[in-house]
């Protein structure tokens, strides 16, 4: 793996674009790793949680948000440019995020509505993945991440292993579990069966159907899990509704909700 | 041991404090989050009494139909394979040592399973395991400690669902073989009892302990009763004659495709069918590296890292995978174990959120190739 910095420990970085924190917040959620995450990478930027900010080159780069400005695409392309490995993390950064929703719209009403001085406003289009302008060597899923599988990644990298994200469905982690599947004996409707598998099905835990926080699945048969959610009574609307939600611009869920939009 | 006893419905609690007096932890159906689920159970008044549910594809509800039956309902979501196969278990673990390491085998947990009210397809779902995990080159140590220790109370069917389709497989409504005791719930204006039959010694004692006296051959004949009624309401049939082979020669039906477009690739019917074996293995490490350790995982035929290897994957379309998973259960199966991977459960078609049955595949495959054929 190349490396870019000097020191011993590898230099991690971490960058927010359009976002709300609550991914990069959950390296320090991490209370019971995080003194050992500590100790095992040298965390030379991190404005959420110090002051000190060590100029590049670092071997890591975790990178929350989504891309909405032509300032972020330049920012985004100078991160790129000076970190080893690039890591996204979050529905935002791998797929658009909430903000996404204004993609079906047009953003120049928004600004005239919202902004007293229009005028100001420089902005894209659209709410994009980070991977859309630069290439990104690991995309992490989730509204927000679980936060053992951000450890999972930088403990991979650290050993040089493969890291255990698995891109199968929810539903693989239920039946690990034990879970009772809501759609199959309450009619509940879910997601689970073409969402990526990863916060340890905790909806379908305590009864609610999947929200689809983490995306796509790797193989995610949408038409066919829609017209399932006619069988057990959803609307056209509720369908795209449905997916249209924290990863409503992620490829899948994005022409799934369109094909019901009437 | 071809003797029969009478159980009172008092002396199934005295089995189970005999059993768990043994030692055993009993394992048996209880009233779920809306399903009936095998758990740990205590005492008889743990059971599902009164208790049915209602299968079709892609649904399963249940109700309480004020009955005296504890063994009325057809099936809990997933089997036994649980308790026998833990979906996931560390199998080694590796600690750096200087320069060198050691390596730690991670001891099996000594279980003792006493299993209350398996099914007699789930019992044939077992030995089938026992074929694969046992029998072969590739022996599992932990399942077969699981194995040896446990017993079995086989509960023969007192009710079909809409998903079974046992007949045609040849494993149920009532247990052949590999039971300790297989018990029949016989509930008539007569009463409510067991007619309980030994299949090992061990069987055998524990129902003497247990009071039973021998049952007349009137209760037998009611308890026959009882099965014979589970089997005329069977409506789901698989016609496995020449199956092993149509299926081998139709691996380019157009039926792949159709069936395609509704498969999720969840990998649900694959998690809770009782014969699936598949594992995968992953490593993990400590962030210091200085410990790893290896766990075994149940995985599905339908995750696309299942068959990615150097190189490539080499079942990337979601036909590729289902076909493998089908033609695995009804045809290769034979070459490789000498029978059907398939013991008619139904749970596959129950459990599919979006219901494909697997019966109905193969007649529409069938069907096909009859067509083909008339059309050639």
């Amino acid at each position: 793996m190349p490396t870019k910095s000097k020191s011993l420990k590898p230099k991690v970085a971490v960058f927010k674009f359009a976002s709300c924190d609550g991914c990069q917040l959950s390296l320090l959620d991490a209370e019971d790793e995080l003194l050992d995450v500590a100790g095992a990478i040298d965390i030379a930027f991190f404005p959420e949680a110090s002051r000190r900010m060590l100029k590049g080159p670092y071997d890591i780069g975790i990178v929350e948000g989504s891309i909405t400005t032509p300032h972020d695409v330049e920012h985004i392309r100078e991160i790129r440019k000076s970190c080893a490995v690039l890591i996204t993390i979050g529905a935002c950064a791998t797929a658009g995020g909430i903000q996404a929703l204004r993609n079906w719209k047009d953003i120049k009403n928004y600004v005239h509505i919202v902004y007293a001085s229009p005028e100001y406003i420089s902005t894209l289009d659209r709410s994009l993945p980070v991977g859309s302008f630069v290439h990104v060597d690991f995309e992490l899923r989730g509204c927000p991440i679980n936060k053992y599988q951000l450890i999972e990644v930088i403990n991979a990298f650290l050993n040089k292993r493969k890291p255990n994200i698995h891109a199968y469905s929810v539903c693989m982690d239920c039946k690990l579990k034990g879970n009772e599947c809501v759609m199959v004996a309450r009619g509940i409707p879910c997601l689970g069966p073409v969402t990526q598998s990863g916060c340890g099905a905790i909806c379908p835990s305590f009864d609610r159907g999947c929200y689809g926080c983490f995306g796509p699945m790797e193989s995610p048969n949408t038409q066919a899990l829609a017209a399932q959610y006619k069988e057990v009574g959803e609307s056209e609307l509720d369908i795209k509704l449905a997916f249209r939600t924290f990863n409503a611009y992620a490829d899948a869920f994005r022409k799934e909700s369109e094909a019901h939009e009437h | 041991m071809d003797k029969t006893y009478r159980l009172e419905t008092e002396d199934l609690e005295r089995l189970l404090q005999l059993l768990q007096g043994e030692g055993y932890e009993t394992i048996g159906p209880t009233l779920g989050n809306g399903t009936i689920v095998y758990d740990k159970i205590t005492t008889a008044k743990d059971l599902p009494k009164g208790w049915t549910d209602e299968e079709e594809p892609a649904s399963y509800r249940i109700s309480n139909n004020g009955g005296e039956r504890m063994f009325g309902y057809t099936l809990a979501p997933q089997s036994w394979k649980r308790f026998l196969y833990p979906p996931l278990r560390e199998l080694f673990s590796i600690r750096r040592n200087g320069k060198s390491f050691e390596t730690l085998r991670t001891d099996s947990e000594e279980k003792k399973f006493a299993f209350i009210g398996v099914r007699p397809c789930e019992l044939s779902a077992v030995l089938i395991q026992d074929k694969v995990f046992t029998a072969g080159e590739y022996r599992d140590d932990d399942y077969l400690s699981r194995r040896r220790n446990a017993f079995i109370v086989a509960v023969n069917c007192a009710n079909a669902g809409a998903n079974c389709f046992c007949l045609s497989m040849n494993t149920g409504p009532k247990a052949g073989e590999g039971f300790d005791i297989a018990l029949t719930e016989v509930v008539n204006d007569g009463g409510h009892y067991f007619v309980a039959e030994a299949g090992t010694d061990k069987g055998a004692t524990l129902l003497e302990r247990t009071g039973g006296i021998a049952a007349s051959e009137r209760e037998r004949g009611e308890a026959e009763e009882v099965v014979e009624r589970t089997a005329s309401q069977i409506t789901k049939s698989l016609d496995t004659r020449g199956l092993q082979e149509i299926l081998a020669e139709n691996q380019e039906s157009p039926h792949w495709d159709d069936v395609a477009k509704r498969c999720l690739t969840c990998g649900n019917c694959t998690m809770v069918c009782p014969t699936c074996f598949c594992a995968a293995v992953e490593d993990s490490t400590d962030l210091s590296g200085k410990t790893a350790s290896r766990t075994r995982r149940w995985d599905s035929c339908f995750t696309l890292d299942f068959a990615r290897v150097s190189g490539g994957n080499f079942r990337i379309t979601p036909k590729s995978r289902y076909r493998q998973w089908l033609t695995h259960k009804l045809s290769s199966w034979v070459e490789q174990f000498g029978i059907f991977g398939c013991v008619g459960c139904g749970r596959c078609i129950t459990w599919c959120p979006v219901g494909i049955d697997i019966t109905a595949e193969v007649s529409a495959i069938k069907g096909e190739r009859v067509k083909q054929e008339k059309g050639a």
